[in-house]
């Protein structure tokens, strides 16, 4: 889960890294009564997950409470590409004398956790990466030592820190550290990291994305999830324990296995290619289980999404064969009733496929087809979405 | 031959009492796999009845070792446990560790894999339906019956994905099927599994599945071209995921213009290897390889 920068602002002050005072509104009002409190020109931005707010106009500065709440206005609702503005964040300006970079993030192909700082901050790291490579220091973290003063020093040593904030730079790295391990995050960064004029250095932005697989040991990270942009779909089968992800396309997608379900969308995708280009609605992995209640709780989930035209249940009979499979879907429409309306097309392989086929065959179910391949199957969805 | 596990495996069950343990203790037994005992300290001392074959349970996984002379572990343990299940595995030197947990956090898996480093165990997992050395042995929860003994090596990110093609090419079997998981953060990667296959004589030709997230199969193909001469096919899922969602396994998810199957496919054809469009039309890609 990726967090909005206020919550990344939060996360970090309790851990008591340096930030400057602020906090979020949701109203012009609520803008105007945080920068009331800071009685200082503050800069309002806007709360999107992307990049680019300051070129979308969602970032400006005022001089006082008036303007900030005049900016809020403007601000709020704006469309940042894609991302509709809820939230604003308004927090104290400040000047910058200098912007550095500091990140610690997974590194997925080395397996181990790395440390990237830069004394050139302002910019996109990845730009930094590309223009300067030499001036990112990259340094491995082991996951079983961590970061202490002695590795911190290491890591701002190697970015080449200037002698006057190295103490301050480390103590920050430290701390960070604290946020990314107690936290389990998978990416701290903070950009710019930033030395005022006095010779303060402050995190000025961050982002956070936290590994939802943790989500056990921080109840807490819960009520950090954003609802309010939450597709409806994808909201309502999160509260059912399905996989779901809602995509733009006409035929609604049930199998069993990620890899499977992945794969089944690009089928479906090559086929419809043939009928004008129609495209997956979804992704749905009801899991190694396909029992009858996830079934219908899948179908129920594909079936109210309006573009939906016809649904392809492709299940591999592993683990749970495709008798029970089939005996599955009969029962979810038994479920369902009235409110299954678009066809179905069923591919069942594995093990007991004749068994599970003969249950569907019998049922004889008016909605439904059965076809024996999955690119076969494929192809007739397509179809049937572009009739 | 086969790799990683073969006949003469004895493998032990952490997580045996519970529900999933104690379910595919039973699958693993019913397909020939040697079980020889179960780990939890809290029920040592005790035999779990399975249909008949009563398994010891031991209070660790060291005294399991010394008392069976087990050298693989298949670890069924909730995530919560996950991370020390594995370290104590690590810590008495067994040969394989099989992960099959799913949801274990990311900052364990990277734990317990540089804890794991300069150690003499070979993890496989996490979230990975282990693997199978059909007609031998078999640890995890592939089910053991959609094929059979033969001369493919399969690895793969994606358990169901393994099944389909397991069961495609049923007719002509497989030396080893590997599942390695769909985490970031995984033990047993694509380059070990081809290295194993290419020195292993009864595998002659070998499945490679891949799917979006990462950069693991572009390095297999750099792999394939400098080490790998037997015939290789390949299927990448995941052409249509959107950037930035996660697509079921947690490591499944195109960041920027990163870790996308179009990359992935390109880097494997330039290698050499021949990618199928569907798991079918890569099925058939291997037929006409090993001519069946």
């Amino acid at each position: 889960m990726d967090l909005f920068e206020y919550q990344a602002r939060d996360l970090l002050a309790s851990h008591g890294v340096p930030v400057l005072p602020g906090g979020v509104a949701e109203t012009p009002q609520q803008a105007e009564a945080i920068a009331r409190e800071i009685a200082a020109p503050v800069v309002v931005k806007a709360q999107v997950k992307t990049g680019g707010r300051g070129k979308a106009g969602g970032v400006k500065l005022a001089d006082d409470a008036e303007s900030a709440r005049e900016h809020a206005q403007n601000i709020l609702g704006l469309d940042i590409k894609g991302h509709i503005t809820h939230r604003v964040m308004v927090a104290q300006a400040s000047d910058i004398a200098e912007e550095y970079y500091f990140s610690y993030l997974l590194d997925r192909a080395n397996r181990t956790f790395l440390a990237m700082a830069s004394v050139e901050g302002g910019m996109e790291i990845e730009e930094i990466a590309v223009s300067k490579p030499e001036a990112l220091a990259r340094i491995p973290v082991d996951a079983t030592v961590g970061v202490d003063t002695q590795k911190a020093a290491e890591i701002v040593d190697a970015a080449g820190f200037p002698a006057e904030v190295r103490d301050q730079v480390i103590a920050i790295a430290v701390q960070l550290w604290d946020v990314f391990s107690k936290e389990d995050a998978t990416l701290v960064e903070v950009n710019p990291l930033a030395k005022a004029p006095d010779g303060t250095v402050l995190a000025l932005d961050a982002k956070v994305t936290l590994d939802d697989n943790a989500r056990f040991r921080h109840p807490g990270h819960e009520q950090l999830e954003d609802t309010a942009s939450a597709d409806p779909l994808e909201a309502a089968a999160k509260e059912k324990d399905l996989n779901y992800v809602k995509l733009e396309g006409e035929v609604g997608i049930i199998g069993n296995g990620a890899g499977l379900v992945m794969s089944t969308l690009d089928v479906v995708a090559y086929a419809g290619e043939e009928f004008g280009g129609v495209k997956p609605a979804n992704f749905l992995d009801i899991g190694g289980g396909a029992s009858a209640e996830v079934m219908a709780n899948g179908l129920h989930i594909i079936l109210s999404d309006p573009a939906v035209k016809s649904v392809f249940v492709n299940v591999f009979g592993g683990i749970t064969a495709c008798d029970a499979v089939a005996n599955g879907i009969v029962h979810a429409l038994q479920l369902l009733g009235d409110e299954a309306t678009k066809p179905l097309v069923v591919r069942l392989d594995g093990n007991n496929v004749e068994e599970g086929r003969r249950i569907l065959a019998e049922a004889n179910h008016p909605l439904v087809t059965l076809v024996d391949t999955m690119d076969g199957a494929a192809r007739r969805a397509a179809e049937l979405a572009a009739a | 031959m086969s790799i990683f596990l073969n006949e003469n495996s004895k493998v032990i069950v952490q997580g045996m009492t519970g529900s999933e343990g104690r379910k595919h203790t039973q699958r693993m037994l019913a397909s020939g796999t040697s079980i020889v005992g179960g780990v939890n300290p809290k029920k040592a001392g005790q035999k779990v009845d399975f249909e008949g074959a009563a398994v010891p349970v031991f209070g660790s996984v060291a005294e399991a070792m010394k008392e069976t002379g087990a050298d693989v572990s298949v670890i069924f343990v909730p995530p919560a446990g996950a991370r020390n299940a594995v370290i104590e595995a690590v810590d008495a030197q067994i040969g394989l560790a099989v992960v099959i947990t799913e949801g274990i956090p990311v900052h364990d898996s990277t734990y317990f894999w540089a804890h794991a480093q300069g150690g003499s165990t070979r993890i496989i997992g996490p979230n990975c339906p282990g693997l199978i050395s059909p007609g031998r042995s078999n640890a995890g929860i592939i089910p053991a019956n959609i094929t059979q003994q033969g001369k493919i090596g399969l690895v793969s990110k994606s358990g169901t994905l393994t099944y389909q093609m397991m069961y495609e090419l049923r007719d002509i079997g497989f030396s080893t099927a590997v599942g390695i998981g769909g985490d970031p953060v995984i033990g047993t990667t694509h380059i070990d599994c081809l290295q194993a296959f290419q020195d292993d004589p009864e595998t002659e030709a070998i499945v490679m599945i891949g799917e979006i997230g990462g950069d693991a199969e572009e390095r297999a193909a750099d792999f394939i071209k400098a080490n790998v001469t037997k015939p290789v096919v390949g299927y990448v899922a995941g052409f249509t995921a959107p950037e930035g969602k996660t697509m079921g396994h947690a490591g499944a998810i195109v960041s920027g213009s990163a870790g996308t199957a179009q990359a992935k496919k390109e880097a494997l054809e330039a290698a050499g290897v021949r990618v199928g469009k569907t798991p079918s039309e890569t099925a058939r890609l291997m037929r006409e390889i090993v001519g069946a």
